[in-house]
């Protein structure tokens, strides 16, 4: 009886009632989902959510350059978080910056996920020589932290095309090098369920009435290995916006033109100096709060999804 | 004990032999190291006697061996930017980059295991619980954010310590130290506890399962039945048992220690190799880049070459091959 439900439970689809009933009885997850979610909905609707907008050069302002927030002395009450150098609204720069970190954020992860998973997938299917190179390259690759390896390919990019080209193209070569940079903790997964479901019945069955690999691998393994991959998806999602965040810091990210999270924080560290904190620290706030919102969420789906401490 | 190393070398080999191959393609195909080292004025002609004298015409196998070569000898050329040898620029950089990797890694060590220590024990504890609170927060800040709040608070507040640089150092041969010269030593506090901070919580987190796991076993609960005392079972028995995984991992985690250091060194403005990579990519000067690459991967190589073998000679289930052998020997 015992070991009849813990295998259901190992199979369970990702999303069912009972995963719901768990989530609506922790308020962390509750109030970390909620957090999210409000920044992924001001970021999508950036243009109607931001009391100013910050890039329109016509309506910035250089007087109103360096205002502290509203509630300290020489604040003003239309820029409720202060202004930053060139007077735009420190509020509104968030919201646009949340945009850039959490599309890239988003984008690298899928990226990884599209990489990682096919790979995973075959390497468990197939075993052997494939399984064998996939895995040693997987194996080198994770000997180094993921931010050297987008560094690197940031810096290759750099090298390979003409400055200018590289500033449009600044943002996809950032969710390239943060995407190649996170595929083998997929690969790794899905790699480890495949070899544990390629022996179940139902892939047997499968295989002699004659369904093909490819489609055995789609339509019956790839369901049954979703949820690990979405407890890594959100994992990685906070640690992607903080390789973004990490490299616009360091200068090599996306170009001051369209600034994320990162690359505010960067330009007010340069005013941290005169006193002006509120240009780095709000910036700086927005980041954390999102990306500790982003792993409570991710730790609390991966001890609901843990069949072992249910 | 042979065999495994041996097998473990050639694992080493193989992974320095690509990093070798891409910082190579790096070199020699990321832009024209030609273009690089001449002016605008050079006319062709020398331009192409130059490319033969420096072998850029010979197959690629070839120049791949003779850069392998000019690396294992420290040779990487010039950079583009210094016009200067690479590897004098990194033999300079190294010490700055290497003592603070070290401090950063032995507080990791000095305040995580304690920490872990003491929230396993104490798991429902008030101070336990902030400890796992804090560590989770500690882990959701960027490590450049965290040092720039430190410098906010520290250096531009309260003003007690320098905010960039390595204060004085002293130069024993060609090494040069901050450890010795107040300072120095000043400057290392907040870089030191920036770079610890991620892998203390990491340190703090795994001493913290891992004893919880060890407190469960058999052999934990036949000592409490000889009546042993707590402190007897929890130091001698467990922390002891829990060292092999934490070895490990700070031993891995200390080539990260070094990768990290390039975020830490960038908000510090500390003269280290970090900053000498940033600056390289920024610049695009692929030499730095390419000798960095390497470098790095030698450090990661040799740690996990040393793990491995530590690893081996604590843990005795390893060793069962051997001992069944002696057995029957």
């Amino acid at each position: 009886m015992a070991e009849a439900s813990t295998r259901r439970s190992r199979r369970r689809p990702v999303l069912d009632n009972e995963l719901l009933e768990d989530f609506l009885h922790a308020p962390v997850a509750v109030l970390a989902a909620v957090i999210t979610l409000g920044f992924f909905l001001a970021a999508l609707f950036a243009p109607w959510v931001a009391p100013h907008d910050p890039f329109d050069l016509a309506a910035v302002n250089l007087l109103d350059a360096l205002l502290p927030p509203a509630w300290l002395e020489g604040g003003d009450g239309r820029f409720p978080l202060g202004t930053d150098d060139q007077g735009r609204d420190v509020l509104s720069t968030i919201i646009y910056g949340a945009r850039i970190s959490l599309g890239v954020g988003v984008a690298s992860v899928l990226l990884a996920i599209a990489i990682g998973v096919p790979l995973g997938l075959v390497a468990g299917y197939a075993g052997g020589r494939v399984d064998a190179v996939i895995m040693r390259i997987a194996d080198v690759q994770l000997s180094f932290p993921a931010i050297l390896i987008a560094l690197l390919i940031d810096g290759v990019a750099r090298g390979l095309l003409p400055r200018e080209l590289h500033d449009e193209l600044a943002i996809y070569v950032l969710i390239f090098a943060i995407g190649v940079s996170g595929w083998v903790q997929y690969a790794r997964t899905v790699r480890g369920s495949t070899l544990v479901e390629r022996r179940k019945e139902y892939v047997q069955a499968a295989r002699l009435i004659g369904v093909s690999a490819p489609a055995i691998m789609l339509r019956h393994i790839l369901p049954n290995v979703l949820g690990p991959v979405l407890v890594i998806a959100t994992i990685h999602l906070a640690l992607a916006i903080i390789t973004e965040a990490t490299l616009s810091f360091l200068g090599v990210g996306v170009p001051p033109t369209q600034p994320s999270l990162g690359t505010l924080i960067r330009i007010g560290n340069d005013y941290l100096f005169s006193g002006e904190w509120w240009i780095t620290i709000f910036p700086g706030a927005a980041l954390a709060i999102l990306v500790l919102a982003v792993n409570l969420l991710g730790d609390w789906l991966r001890d609901a999804l843990n069949p072992r401490l249910r | 004990m042979l065999a495994f190393v041996l097998r473990r070398l050639a694992q080493a080999l193989l992974v320095m032999l690509t990093v070798g191959l891409i910082a190579f393609a790096l070199f020699r195909y990321v832009g024209d190291p030609i273009n690089n080292l001449v002016g605008q004025e050079t006319s062709l002609a020398e331009r192409e006697a130059l490319r033969e004298r420096l072998g850029l015409n010979d197959p690629f196998f070839v120049q791949y061996a003779r850069f392998l070569a000019n690396a294992a000898r420290g040779d990487f050329g010039f950079s583009y930017i210094y016009r200067r040898p690479v590897a004098e620029l990194i033999a300079e950089r190294l010490p700055a980059t290497l003592e603070l990797s070290f401090a950063a890694a032995l507080l990791a060590l000095l305040v995580g295991i304690p920490m872990g220590v003491y929230t396993a024990l104490r798991r429902r504890g008030v101070l336990a619980q902030g400890f796992m609170m804090v560590s989770l927060v500690g882990v959701s800040i960027p490590t450049f954010l965290i040092g720039i709040l430190l410098i906010l608070v520290f250096g531009v507040l309260l003003r007690w310590l320098p905010t960039f640089g390595r204060g004085e150092v002293v130069e024993l041969g060609w090494w040069t130290t901050g450890l010795l010269t107040v300072s120095g030593l000043k400057a290392l506090i907040m870089p030191a506890v920036t770079l610890a901070l991620f892998q203390m919580t990491l340190i703090m987190r795994l001493v913290r399962a891992e004893m919880l796991e060890v407190l469960r076993t058999d052999y934990i609960r036949f000592a409490r039945a000889r009546g042993l005392k707590s402190r007897t079972i929890h130091f001698g028995h467990a922390l002891k048992n829990t060292l092999v995984p934490v070895m490990t991992i700070t031993g891995l985690q200390l080539g990260s220690i070094i990768a990290f250091a390039i975020i830490t060194e960038s908000v510090f403005q500390w003269p280290g190799m970090g900053l000498l990579f940033v600056q390289a990519i920024n610049e695009v000067d692929i030499p730095v880049m390419a000798a960095y690459l390497m470098l790095i991967a030698l450090f990661f190589v040799i740690i996990n070459l040393v793990v491995d073998i530590l690893y081996y000679l604590v843990d005795p289930r390893l060793r069962a091959d051997r001992a069944v052998a002696h057995g029957h020997g």
